[in-house]
């Protein structure tokens, strides 16, 4: 059995598999829209692997960090 | 004289190789990769898993001594010094000698909605769903150009993803003449019967691609061409990449010359133009994983100064390496996608500049200077490469650092050029 860590989303609590990096965890959750563009666009995950930073997030107040690049740990708070 | 230790950026089958060759010649060797796990995009783990083909390096490289710096990045290069930033801290580490093993990423084009979430690369959507995102009963549809796209597909269509439709954009006459070359070694032939038997009943077209993706706040559906034919497809996802270029951003850093293929050039020694720096794998020409792995061992003896034993590795190199060259050739890509775009596509997704802007400049340098394309987030990554294929633009030079720092790794460098 995969064990099991609790995120916090935008204040809303979510379980996730460990292993799970944070913009798998927010697509699973039906938040596909990871950032605002510069016009105000929605804008999620495009290469999952750092490249195009799209998936820029705010994490434990440190923003501007890569959703595809982080695994989900116990207790993280994310905000997008 | 003591010997100097070896760093090697990229913990994908190159760097693996270089590293564990250059460590079993008695050389202290360092192995820096930003992902948790090493395996680079072909062996990429999956979750915490590590993929089985990475065991044997990673068991030689634990047996030979090598230090693994996982889940840090490279973000600027000097001739002495490496900047790491691993989720926000930062340090530095010395380097005598370099082994650049950074591999490749997508090639991603311009097209109306290409913005939208849910629009990602081919090789993108897997890595997403190898770190987790739950893909079973999706629909996907898989387009671009290349092998990855059918790998991707093949991939997908395992973990319980509805695969609809793969658009290869080369012609069905090409496309075939790729396929056939695709059998051209007993490793390729595996691979690509396994990739036959999870695709069965999977839509293949060849001379097909994506002219649009549409949707409102998210992507609802796909507009496909084939000749003249036009049709749209409602989908959950669109894995859409045109095939790989080679990360040579580092190496640029360090003032390394550029081959005609935007890689680093490197000569049979795996040495690129510039003293104690060394390169292997994608990022000197995306030419596959075997290839990369032979490259790799070459460039892991070379660098620890024993030539004799790199010397066994360079026809098999080279014979893989032309191998892919000409697999490649048969997926050009055709010029309809140089006009998929409208004026008003974006071109750049970081600072939000469309088309019609950019394409009025000359050069990347002087959009850039005018309209602040390529100058976000992504550095240029997507955009430079885009606007390669769509206008010849030159590759500009690249301003350190080679990706946006923090504060604390910014206190930490010299140059003063980062803002
Ligand atoms: C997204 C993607 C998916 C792919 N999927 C497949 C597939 O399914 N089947 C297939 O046959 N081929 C696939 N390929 C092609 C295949 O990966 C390559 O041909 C081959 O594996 C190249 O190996 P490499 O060691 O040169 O580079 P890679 O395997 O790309 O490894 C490069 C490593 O360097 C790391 N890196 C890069 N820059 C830095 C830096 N600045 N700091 C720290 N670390 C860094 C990366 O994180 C990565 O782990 C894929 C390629 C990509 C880009
Ligand atoms: S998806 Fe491209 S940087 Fe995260």
């Amino acid at each position: 059995m995969p064990e099991e860590l609790r995120i916090r989303v935008n204040g809303r609590e979510l379980a996730v598999a460990a292993g799970t990096s944070v913009a798998a965890a927010l697509l699973n959750a039906g938040i596909r829209g990871m950032r605002r563009s510069r016009t105000g666009e929605p804008r999620g995950p495009v290469c999952g692997m750092g490249a195009c930073m799209e998936c820029r997030i705010t994490v434990d107040g440190r923003a501007q960090l890569r959703a595809c690049q982080l695994r989900c740990r116990e207790g993280m708070e994310i905000e997008c | 004289m003591a010997r100097a230790a070896i760093t090697v950026i990229g913990a994908g089958p190159a760097g693996l190789a270089a590293a564990v060759c250059a460590a079993e010649c008695g050389r202290r060797v360092v192995l820096v990769d930003e992902n948790p796990l090493p395996g680079g995009q072909i062996w990429r783990a999956k979750k915490n898993l590590p993929a089985i083909e990475t065991e044997p390096w990673r068991r030689r490289a634990q047996a030979a001594g090598v230090e693994w710096r996982t889940g840090c990045q490279a973000a600027q290069a000097t001739p002495e010094r490496l900047w790491l930033e691993s989720a926000g801290e930062a340090e530095t580490l010395a380097w005598e000698q370099l082994i650049l093993a950074t591999g490749a990423r997508e090639l991603l084009l311009p097209f109306p909605g290409w913005t939208l979430p849910n629009c990602c690369g081919a090789g993108g959507l897997q890595a997403l769903v190898k770190a987790g995102l739950a893909i079973a009963g999706q629909r996907v549809v898989v387009a671009g150009s290349g092998p990855l796209t059918l790998a991707v597909a093949a991939y997908l269509q395992q973990q319980g993803a509805r695969v609809l439709l793969v658009a290869e954009q080369a012609a069905p006459m090409q496309a075939a003449a790729a396929a056939l070359l695709l059998f051209s070694s007993p490793a390729r032939v595996r691979q690509a019967w396994r990739m036959r038997d999870a695709l069965r009943g999977v839509e293949i077209q060849a001379g097909c691609w994506v002219e649009a993706a549409e949707g409102a706040e998210r992507l609802q559906r796909v507009r496909l061409r084939r000749g003249r034919r036009r049709w749209s497809l409602e989908c959950d996802y669109l894995a859409c990449g045109f095939g790989l270029r080679p990360n040579s951003e580092l190496g640029q850093l360090l003032g390394c010359a550029l081959n005609a293929e935007a890689g680093l050039q490197v000569d049979r020694w795996q040495q690129t133009s510039v003293a104690r720096i060394w390169c292997a794998g994608d990022a000197s020409g995306v030419a596959g994983v075997e290839a990369a792995l032979l490259a790799g061992q070459i460039a892991g003896y070379a660098a620890a100064g024993r030539q004799d034993l790199a010397a066994a590795f360079i026809a098999r190199r080279d014979r893989q390496q032309r191998a892919s060259r000409r697999l490649l050739r048969r997926l050009a890509l055709r010029q309809e996608l140089r006009r998929l775009a409208a004026d008003d596509t974006w071109f750049c997704r970081c600072e939000d500049v469309p088309i019609g802007e950019a394409q009025a400049y000359a050069s990347w340098r002087e959009a850039k200077l005018q309209t602040r394309c390529g100058m976000g987030a992504c550095q240029g990554r997507i955009c430079g490469a885009a606007g390669r294929f769509l206008w010849g633009w030159e590759a500009a030079g690249v301003r350190p650092p080679i990706v946006p720092v923090r504060v604390g790794t910014l206190a930490l460098t010299e140059t003063g050029e980062a803002q």
